[in-house]
């Protein structure tokens, strides 16, 4: 198994989300990596949490399990999860799979921090 | 019955016939107010012996006995108490207060009190009766509609239909007991193909027992949907019902994954009767060991392995058959079971041959004593022919059957990979680069990508079950007319069902009832215009093909 297949990287968005960037391809195997930025991100109380997938060029069905997951996280915590960033491929997966009927898609930062107030 | 005697007036208040406004008042011109003396007198207190040797009306005031009774008599001033007995037994006290004349009361007052209290006992004592039967009747209809709610949960919760497994036969029997146990069972759909199979025994009765079960289950399947050993879903359910549990309950529980395409039964026990494997050596009692569940969290669990051949089958049971008892109170037993499994070809049929034995051994007469539930799983004792030795899985689910498009289609290329987790990055980049003259639209060729990767995904985990040595092998072909490629992938996952590729169910999944894996196939299905699987014996072979014209987009009808 490569090691690292993804970095993360939280910050905090004045008055805005708490933004989760991901960077190299999500399986399965990121599980760890995926969850505990997750819970860093929760360490900032927001009320939303993005996350920003511009640096993500693979996701396959184990990773929609784990963004799954952090959805029922989310809704657990009363948060929302926005993303952006997403190619257009992966944007048509998360509508087929109806993730986007649970997270709003926005097509970058910027738009996604203009509409999360 | 605890002898909890009321004043005269507080008995007779229900009874309208007797009622006291049509009793003429002893002396008095004018009705004197009647009304109720709370007084409860203990059958201990010496009043109550002082009246059985002087029944009679007796002056308060003269009595000089250490009772409470008298005490509280004297204390609500009454004056003349008369004693109600109904066949030798104290049940209630006419008093007297103080007459409004001042005066003291007759010889003849007391004549009439006495005529009164002769007349009066019998009918407080039939209104005793009666009240307290119908206590008792509201009771009874109040732990019926208890039984009522326990045997209605326990029955909404056990699955309404049987695996539906090629190769496999599955029957299982479950009789709730009068007083409804805990008994229960489910079945949990992995997302990998295999299945769980539980069964377990809360101990207590009714609704208790009951709502333990439902949060058992609810727990076990969160447990099973994440967790892949069952070992481990055992231990984590036994954390979390810890602290919930009532104390003085638990759960026993086997909870067992069968793989139905090799026959492995991969299980871990949590202080449940030992399951019966029956195969062609004999009968083998499936042991693990592992506390129950609920009495001491950090618990853990022995997980075993068998494997079913052909016509192998395999008996879970709860307590409520082996503890039945016959008329000479001789239990039915292990040893019993055993031997009977072994003499039985297995099958559905073993249910009814179980409970047959089962009567024949308690008698008619018997009241069942526990809840009985039985799960019977037997491999076919030949594999189920498929037809032509194909399956296909229909766009939509559609009937239609069809096997591979694209076997006479020039091939462009083919490769084999070993079956290591992460190949299948190596298979989608190959692939892509073989097509690459084909100048797929590039949303076209990223969907070809996923479908490629998502195919080889689930033939290295599940086809060939991660076992490295095994290929699996890709071919790339191509066809003018319609423009199209197809890329056939295949392992040796041959002589298995096909999971049905569904629609996975995402609510379920966000609301942790589901797992939230299980997205592959249907992603395939998705990124590509016409997806065929075939089987033999030996290879499965998933086929996708994906037209070149007809725009980025565009899934022509096939």
């Amino acid at each position: 198994m490569p090691t690292q297949l993804l970095e993360t990287k939280v910050r905090r968005v004045t008055d805005g989300p708490a933004v989760i960037d991901l960077r190299g391809e999500i399986d399965g195997s990121v599980d760890e990596a995926l969850n505990a930025a997750y819970t860093e991100a929760e360490g900032y109380q927001p009320s939303a949490i993005l996350l920003n997938f511009s640096g993500v060029e693979y996701i396959d069905s184990t990773g929609i399990a784990l963004i799954v997951g952090l959805l029922a996280r989310a809704r657990k915590g009363g948060r929302r999860l926005l993303t952006c960033g997403l190619s257009p491929h992966y944007t048509e997966i998360f509508q087929i799979t109806r993730l986007s009927d649970f997270m709003t898609i926005f097509a970058d930062e910027a738009s996604a921090l203009a509409n999360s107030k | 019955m605890t002898a909890l005697f009321r004043s005269f007036w507080r008995s007779l208040t229900g009874q309208e016939r007797a009622a006291p406004a049509e009793t003429p008042p002893p002396v008095t011109p004018r009705p004197a107010s009647a009304t109720t003396l709370a007084l409860e007198i203990a059958p201990n207190d010496p009043l109550v012996l002082y009246f059985q040797s002087a029944p009679g009306a007796v002056d308060v005031e003269t009595l000089r006995i250490d009772s409470p009774a008298v005490q509280a008599l004297k204390a609500a001033r009454v004056k003349l108490a008369m004693p109600l007995v109904s066949q030798g037994n104290l049940i209630g006290l006419l008093c007297m207060g103080p007459r409004l004349s001042e005066q003291d009361y007759t010889t003849e007052d007391r004549g009439l009190l006495s005529n009164l209290a002769s007349q009066a006992a019998p009918a407080v004592r039939v209104a005793q009766l009666v009240r307290q039967q119908r206590i008792e009747a509201q009771a009874r209809e109040r732990i019926e509609q208890e039984l009522r709610v326990a045997r209605l949960i326990q029955q909404t919760l056990l699955p309404q239909t049987l695996p539906d497994l090629p190769g496999w036969q599955i029957a299982t029997h479950y009789q709730p007991a009068q007083a409804v146990g805990g008994d229960f069972y489910d079945f949990i759909y992995l997302a990998d193909g295999r299945v769980g199979f539980i069964i377990g025994d809360v101990t207590d009765k009714g609704v208790p027992a009951a709502l333990v079960m439902a949060t058992t289950r609810a727990i076990l399947r969160g447990a099973a949907g994440r967790l892949l050993s069952p070992g481990e879903v055992l231990e984590r359910t036994n954390e979390l019902l810890c602290p919930d549990i009532p104390p003085k309950m638990f759960v026993t529980c086997l909870y067992a994954i069968l793989d139905p395409a090799s026959g492995r039964l991969h299980y871990a026990n949590a202080g449940h009767d030992l399951p019966y494997w029956r195969h062609a050596a004999g009968v083998t009692e499936m042991r693990a060991t592992g506390m129950p569940l609920g009495l001491m969290p950090g618990m853990s669990y022995e997980e075993r392995e068998v494997r079913l051949e052909l016509g192998d089958s395999v008996l879970l049971y709860s307590d409520g058959l082996v503890e039945a008892h016959s008329p000479t109170r001789e239990m039915f037993g292990f040893p019993r079971l055993g031997a009977l499994v072994g003499q039985h070809s297995g099958g559905e049929a073993l249910i009814p041959h179980l409970l047959d034995q089962l009567t024949a051994f308690t008698g008619p007469e018997w009241e069942q004593e526990d809840d009985t539930t039985l799960v019977v799983l037997q491999r076919a004792s030949r594999p189920t022919p498929s037809p032509d030795a194909e399956l296909r899985v229909g766009r939509g689910g559609g009937g239609e059957d069809r096997s591979l498009q694209a076997d006479a289609w020039p091939m462009l290329a083919q490769f084999s990979l070993s079956s290591e987790p992460g190949n299948e990055r190596q298979a989608m980049a190959r692939v892509a680069e073989m097509v690459k003259d084909l100048n797929l639209p590039p949303a076209r060729l990223d969907k070809l990508k996923t479908a490629v990767a998502e195919a080889t995904m689930n033939a290295i985990e599940h086809g060939n079950r991660n076992r490295a040595e095994l290929p699996v092998d890709i071919r790339v072909l191509t066809s003018e007319a319609p423009a199209a490629v197809a890329v056939q992938i295949s392992d040796h996952g041959g002589g298995k069902p096909m999971p049905e590729p569904g629609t996975p169910d995402l609510d379920a999944k966000l609301a942790g009832l589901q797992s939230p894996r299980g997205w592959g196939l249907f992603l395939i299905e998705k990124m590509v215009d016409e997806m065929n699987t075939a089987s033999d014996d030996v290879h499965h072979t998933i086929e996708l093909i994906l037209y070149l014209s007809g725009g980025p987009d565009a899934h022509p009808t096939a």
